[in-house]
């Protein structure tokens, strides 16, 4: 009995170093950089934390291919190191010691990106799958280009300007008009009543007077 | 701000609400974006604080005497340039005439910077700033391939703003953004300068003063960056053997003579409207050292951000490698740091070089990042908005920076412009009833139909060619003709008179001496040292070509004929006014000598001192 089980244990040990080992077929490697994410708050990487990502990738693949085969066993991680990094392969538990295709991993890895990346409290940069390329996301754009926006507000603080300046410079030139007919009418009146210092009434009243020097002359023109 | 009316004098020429206004125009007009783009640069490249010495050399025998010189010239005889230099003689007509045209020229295309600047202020509120990301590519799976391989930042430069075509001879369609805020830019400028100096008095206020307050905002937030001292250490340590160059002396010449604004009929046009007893030979001194001052106080934010921006890319250099070691050798995250670095290096080095050697790491160092040295727009729309971005809360730091660079511009293009208007303005090209605004709003419509060529693709590259060969040369020229007509035609004596007479002192023998011989002979090597120097360069222009080999590094090309062409005839039109209007005027003489019944005009004109 006892000789069966390690028999088991050491068939199993065997087939899982053989199926994950660094650049094996339909195996990736997986970099996690918890210090840079998380900083002060960063966890430390354990087995509970490897016990979690096993349970994580099963979910995705139980969710890609909607059957509830895939079992957390049938995730395999393997090198360890520091940094963190490490090796993991999914084996098909319907066949014998094969691992699913490599294609499927990633189908399934990329649809639950979001959901691996905030188990852990971390982004596509912080927990990269070096083999898998993520979507990127567009930027948000709004509807109505926003200088667009800034620039009408500009133009038309401009415009208000341009039109005050403009009609309050043509009323200036109305009010100038109107003073200065204004002040020459008035001097025209005064004019008027001053002239050469005597008053036009007092030259209009006196009859005209007769210069004898012109007076004189009158004969000597030829007459009509 | 007087609340009152303007009264004007007798002669019906408006004048400066008061002194302050009148300064504060002069000092807006020569403090301008060379200030702040290319001095600093000049400083970095030659020398530090050594550059120093031949600046203000050159400020004490060249800016300081000729700025005096159109100061005093504008104040005594009241007019604009065209009308000054015909008073004083009507052979001399030519030198006003050309700097008119100068400033023409110079009117179109200096705006159409201002248009840039605006298109970057109206797309700094946006979240994040669109120059810091990369757009995507049409499937979405990477990053715009234009964009990748050179920055997000050269990428909104070139192709969101300018769009620019890989030729000059190329030249690609109008750009709308572009049009548009070309078309406010001029209605700006239009509503500051609609009544003449009545409305740029006003507007001077608020876009000679906002700039210093905007640098002191950068100065005290720059030295808070880190890196900021390495920079400003770089700056200013001075290296004396750079003034064994005479290249160091011709550069430090023409920066002083082209940020004081000379020769452009502007400084004359302002002092014209000056009460006739006032004391030029201050204000000169005053407008002078201050533009200076400006010019050094702008160099020290520059540079604390420039120092910040080189470290921030020596530090992402440094962590770029560290990254690649730590997955390479899978060691533990934080293990290697910044400070220990090249012990690691060294220990890896030794002791797996293959492994390292196949990394492929850049070497990273700090003095290579501070010696990326540029001058011009590359400064403000490439590095400092690379720089912008790396700081807290961009957006702000960005809006402050364009409207800064959009008032420094501004109270350039309020000179200019009046360059421009008040000589068309006593020509009486419009009826004397028509409005003022009339003018104005003509000649800013004209500018904007013109300055349209340059939103073009090519755009870029025409206005590239107009600052090289119609802001540079002409200027020296006109320049020089000033001199020696003031000093030799009208006379040295005659002019110490009139100017004794405004500010009521004998003038100096500094004034003599360097109005009689120091500047028209500096003026003469350093025109010739200029064109000497151009012409040694051969006539090319660096080109954004994105299906270049060398991308993103730009191609060298050379100009076509035709566009070599169009340069010459712009560097040579405004100074062939000159012996033109001086020709034709001899010629008109000549004539009216042989007819009898006509009477010479020199028996009623006075020269000189006249209303």
């Amino acid at each position: 009995m006892l000789r069966t089980l390690l028999l088991t244990l050491s068939v199993v040990a065997i087939t899982h170093a053989e199926l994950c080992k660094p650049d094996a077929q339909n195996a990736f490697k997986v970099r996690i950089s918890i210090k840079t994410a998380l900083g002060d708050n960063a966890y430390a990487w354990d087995a509970n934390e490897e016990y979690l990502f096993k349970a994580m990738v099963a979910f995705a693949m139980r969710r890609y291919s909607s059957k509830s085969t895939t079992q957390i066993s049938n995730v395999l991680l393997c090198n360890v190191t520091d940094r963190v990094s490490f090796w993991f392969v999914v084996t098909d538990s319907s066949k014998n010691v094969t691992t699913v295709p490599g294609s499927e991993v990633e189908a399934a890895i990329r649809m639950n990106r979001n959901r691996i990346n905030s188990a852990f409290l971390l982004s596509d940069k912080t927990l990269q799958f070096l083999k898998i390329t993520s979507t990127l996301s567009p930027p948000v754009e709004p509807s109505t280009p926003v200088w667009l926006i800034v620039f009408g507000v500009v133009l038309c603080l401009i415009v208000a300007g341009i039109v005050f300046l403009i009609v309050s410079g043509i009323q200036k030139h109305k009010k100038k008009n109107k003073e200065s007919t204004e002040r020459e009418n008035l001097e025209e009146k005064v004019e008027v009543t001053l002239e050469n210092g005597i008053p036009c009434e007092a030259l209009d009243l006196k009859a005209g007077h007769i210069n004898g020097v012109f007076a004189a002359d009158d004969e000597r023109f030829t007459s009509l | 701000l007087s609340a009152t009316p303007e009264i004007p004098k007798e002669d019906g020429r408006p004048k400066w609400d008061n002194k302050f206004q009148y300064i504060l125009s002069c000092i807006g007009f020569a403090v301008g974006l060379g200030n702040v783009w290319r001095f600093p640069y000049l400083c970095q490249i030659h020398g530090g604080g050594a550059f120093l010495i031949p600046y203000f050399i050159a400020l004490l025998f060249e800016g300081i005497p000729l700025l005096h010189l159109e100061l005093a010239l504008g104040q005594y005889l009241r007019k604009g340039s065209i009308g000054a230099w015909n008073s004083i003689s009507p052979y001399l007509g030519g030198v006003g005439a050309g700097s008119w045209v100068v400033s023409v020229l110079v009117s179109l295309y200096y705006n159409t910077v201002l248009t840039w600047v605006m298109w970057y202020f109206i797309n700094s509120f946006q979240e994040p700033l669109p120059w810091s990301v990369c757009p995507l590519n049409e499937n979405r799976t990477g990053f715009n391939e234009e964009c990748y391989e050179s920055t997000a930042v050269n990428y909104f430069w070139y192709r969101k703003t300018l769009n620019i075509t890989p030729d000059i001879a190329e030249s690609g369609t109008l750009q709308w953004w572009l049009i548009l805020c070309l078309a406010a830019c001029w209605a700006i400028v239009y509503l500051c300068t609609i009544r003449g100096i009545e409305t740029t008095g006003k507007a001077i206020y608020v876009t000679a003063i906002f700039p210093y307050l905007v640098l002191t905002i950068f100065l005290i937030q720059g030295l808070t960056l880190p890196g900021a001292t390495d920079g400003l250490i770089y700056l200013f340590t001075p290296n004396l053997d750079t003034l064994k160059n005479p290249r160091v002396w011709l550069d430090a010449a023409t920066q002083i003579f082209f940020s004081l604004s000379l020769a452009f009929g502007g400084l004359i046009a302002f002092a014209s409207y000056n009460p006739s007893k006032n004391d030029c030979e201050k204000d000169a001194v005053t407008v002078a050292i201050v533009n200076s001052m400006t010019s050094l106080y702008a160099s020290i934010p520059v540079f604390a951000v420039l120092g910040f921006k080189a470290t921030t890319a020596y530090c992402d250099c440094l962590d770029r490698n560290i990254i690649s070691i730590i997955n390479e050798f899978d060691l533990p995250e934080g293990s290697i740091m910044r400070q220990n670095y090249t012990s690691w290096i060294s220990f890896l080095n030794s002791s797996y070089p293959e492994k390292i050697a196949g990394l492929e790491l850049k070497s990273c160092d700090l003095q290579e990042f501070l010696d990326q040295s540029i001058s011009g727009t590359g400064l403000a729309f490439i590095i400092f908005t690379q720089a912008i971005i790396l700081m807290p809360g961009s957006q702000a730091w960005a809006i402050l920076f364009f409207i800064m660079l959009f008032c420094l511009g501004l109270s350039s293009m309020f000179g200019n412009i009046e360059g421009v208007f008040t000589p068309l303005l006593e020509l009486r090209i419009i009826s004397k009833s028509a409005p003022k605004e009339l003018l104005s709003g003509i000649i800013c419509l004209i500018s904007f139909l013109i300055a349209l060529c340059f939103t073009l693709g090519s755009g870029s590259y025409w206005i590239d060619v107009f600052d090289r060969y119609a802001g540079s040369v002409p200027l020296l020229v006109v320049a020089f003709f000033e001199v020696i007509g003031v000093a030799y035609i009208y006379k040295i004596k005659r002019f110490s008179k009139d100017v004794e007479w405004m500010t009521g002192r004998k003038l100096n023998l500094y004034w003599h001496i360097t109005w009689r011989f120091i500047s028209p002979l500096l003026l003469l090597i350093v025109f010739m040292a200029f064109v000497t120097l151009q012409m040694q360069k051969p006539p090319s222009y660096p080109a954004w070509n994105p299906k270049y080999e060398g991308f993103p590094m730009k191609e060298e090309k050379v100009y076509p004929p035709w566009v070599q062409a169009i340069c010459v005839l712009l560097a040579a039109l405004p100074g062939v006014c000159v012996p033109l209007v001086a020709i034709f005027q001899l010629v008109k003489k000549k004539l009216r000598s042989k007819d009898p019944s006509f009477i010479p005009p020199e028996m009623f004109s006075c020269q000189g001192a006249n209303s």
